[in-house]
């Protein structure tokens, strides 16, 4: 779409959706938020940018295609029910790990949240994909 | 080690599908990765099979969330034996799908969607907990969709719609029930239910649930009157699919009604078994009948499917130890057949270039081998001695003699005889019959030499379907193995309790 505004307000609007889709996907353990919302929120910011310069640029931007970001965040998914056999426990076991950082706020890196961002990247892919490809056929 | 084999069906599928997503764009790699990612689920899987041979039922609760309350995956002689078949049919599906499935539908994804398929399948026979086997229903019907509609033609669309609405309706239904039984009990693990279920104050509810269940079920097996979905559309995709279709997804609906009908409502529900044997009885017929009737190869061999889920059915329904185990051991021995048959078939069609049994002919003459497999297949099919059908046939006849039933007993003589004329039909329509004149006129007399097959695609079609002909005389031959299993797993869905103890006594990993 050919627009001065849009254009304009784009460049930033993506970028902060994409950095806000990150806080919700981190924040969503304990409250509101999570891997699935996030991704809905990622793949908003994406599609806006597509609708502003047009699919073929969406895609140059990704640099690879949605659904191989939709079968990353399966196998991050998979992967982190697998990371408990390490500790001998069974299958999708949650591990928690806390690292000391020197600062006051408590920061937890745990499996998770390894699932978590599986499920925002499968989302974000899965979305992606079928967006731009609705895109494109109206063309 | 042995927790983790638990959760190789559904785990090893679920990795090998992202991995194919990864490498979305080179079907050369995802072709790599489906074979050998089967390779390792059969693989891990037998080894499963060993430990529960040996050692008896193992669980794991996922997550090391305790029995009741988290996800259980249990492994008794009936799960295993099933999730073994499914890996081995899926070995055998990646390599016929290597000559037979084409550039178009592997660049459109056939090998995530059959991994997908593969792990919802694994998950359906491995769970333990109600509700999670209807989330694994719920995978198969979108991995399933998306194969069935691969491709993209307009038969395809229009069998892919009948097909998932009528699957959507039955996973709603079962999604009903599975409510209605949590809001009556509290509790979604099939080993606690089964200890709630027998002692609940309110019998006629629990009745009504367990009707609720056997509709679902019984469309997801395509069981008379609900069996129409599976005609209409298994016909339309590539061989390769409608051969993995036919060998499992009515298979896992049948294990979830043998699986919640003896663990959960127990033979105590009398009117649901004299259901079954009804049910049993017309699905028998009416599918033969359908068989009979039909002309396209692959819609001949869908009623057959359904007729021989009507054998299941009768084994089940007649309730007894022995039904039950003629009951499994025909299952194993459809499942090997009719992805056989369906693989066979479709080299027959397309090395023909046409469905119909009016189109086919002269397939014997130009290509022996191949008529002599399906021959070989549809016997067994059919039940003739000493191929793998004649043994099921014969436990099942002799446990309905032993409780009287014998309009049971006749009804299953009869569509065994029906089966061998229908198999016998296509075999002499497609196989042995002269080349019909249109055919020739219309394509020239070369058309039969390969049609539109490579020799390289018909050694790879046709090798997975000499391992199932093989599979189906040795288990004919030397049944005693297999009426073991059998009667094995058979016991161990009467005498439930060492499964519910496995699963409640707090054996974690």
């Amino acid at each position: 779409m050919n627009s001065v505004i849009l254009h304009t307000a784009t460049r930033i609007l993506t970028s902060l959706i994409l950095m806000f889709s990150i806080y919700i996907l981190y924040r969503g353990h304990n409250e509101p938020g999570g891997g699935f919302i996030g991704g809905l929120i990622a793949a908003s910011g994406i599609i806006l940018y597509s609708v502003a310069f047009g699919s073929s640029w969406a895609r140059h931007g990704l640099r690879v295609s949605g659904l191989s970001v939709a079968g990353a965040g399966l196998f991050f998914a998979a992967l982190s029910g697998v990371l408990s056999g390490i500790q001998g426990q069974p299958f999708l076991t949650g591990l928690w790990y806390f690292p000391k950082l020197g600062i006051e706020a408590k920061v937890a890196l745990s499996t998770p949240l390894l699932f978590d961002i599986g499920v925002y990247l499968v989302v974000v892919g899965a979305l992606t994909t079928i967006a731009l490809e609705l895109e494109e056929a109206r063309d | 080690m042995i927790a983790w084999l638990l959760f190789w069906p559904v785990l090893i599928p679920i990795l090998t599908a992202a991995l194919c997503l990864i490498f979305w764009t080179r079907p050369d790699v995802q072709r790599t990765l489906s074979l050998l990612g089967t390779a390792v689920l059969a693989a891990g899987i037998l080894a499963l099979f060993r430990e529960v041979w040996t050692g008896g039922i193992v669980s794991v609760q996922a997550g090391d969330w305790p029995a009741p309350f988290g996800i259980t995956f249990v492994a008794d002689t009936l799960s295993v034996t099933m999730a073994a078949l499914t890996a081995l049919i899926g070995l055998g599906v990646a390599v016929y799908a290597l000559g037979d499935i084409g550039h178009v539908r592997e660049s459109n994804g056939f090998h995530p969607l059959f991994q997908a398929l593969l792990a919802g399948v694994g998950g359906a026979f491995m769970t333990g907990d109600i509700f999670n086997m209807y989330v694994w229903f719920e995978v198969m019907v979108i991995a399933s969709f998306g194969l069935i509609t691969l491709g993209g033609e307009r038969e395809q669309i229009d069998g892919g719609v009948k097909y998932v609405l009528l699957n959507l309706i039955a996973t709603t239904l079962l999604l009903m029930a599975i409510g209605l039984l949590y809001g009556a009990t509290g509790t979604l693990n099939l080993a606690d239910l089964a200890q709630v279920v027998p002692g609940h104050p309110d019998q006629g509810l629990l009745t009504a649930i367990a009707a609720l269940f056997l509709l679902a079920f019984a469309m997801k097996a395509a069981v008379f009157p609900l069996y129409f979905w599976l005609p209409a559309s298994y016909h339309t995709p590539a061989a390769a699919i409608s051969a993995v279709f036919a060998a499992l997804l009515t298979k896992v609906g049948v294990y979830a009604l043998i699986r919640v009908f003896s663990l959960v409502f127990t033979p105590t529900h009398e009117f649901t078994y004299a259901v079954l044997l009804v049910a049993g009885i017309a699905t028998m017929l009416v599918g033969v009948l359908g068989a009979i009737a039909q002309d396209d190869v692959r819609r001949v061999l869908s009623f057959n499917l359904v007729s021989g889920i009507g054998f299941i059915l009768i084994g089940v329904g007649l309730g007894t130890a022995l039904g039950l185990a003629g009951a499994l051991y025909y299952t194993v021995h459809h499942i090997i057949v009719m992805s056989a048959l369906f693989m066979v078939a479709g080299v027959a069609q397309r090395l023909a270039g046409a469905p119909g049994l009016n189109d086919l002919g002269g397939l014997y003459l130009k290509h022996p081998w191949i008529a002599l497999l399906f021959f070989f297949v549809a016997m067994s099919l059919a039940g003739v001695p000493p191929l793998s059908g004649f043994w099921p046939k014969v436990i099942l006849v002799k446990a309905a003699l032993a409780t009287d039933a014998y309009i049971v007993a006749a009804a299953a003589l009869v569509t065994g005889l029906l089966t061998l004329y229908s198999m016998a039909k296509v075999w002499a329509l497609a196989f042995w019959k002269a080349q019909p004149d249109h055919v020739v006129a219309a394509a020239g007399p070369g058309i039969l030499e390969t049609g539109e097959m490579s020799r390289g695609e018909q050694r790879l079609t046709l090798l997975p379907v000499a391992v199932l002909a093989l599979a189906t005389l040795l288990i004919g031959l030397y049944a005693q193995p297999l009426l073991t299993l059998s009667e094995r797993a058979a016991d161990e869905l009467i005498n439930h309790q060492p499964y519910i103890s496995t699963v409640l006594g707090g054996e974690g990993a």
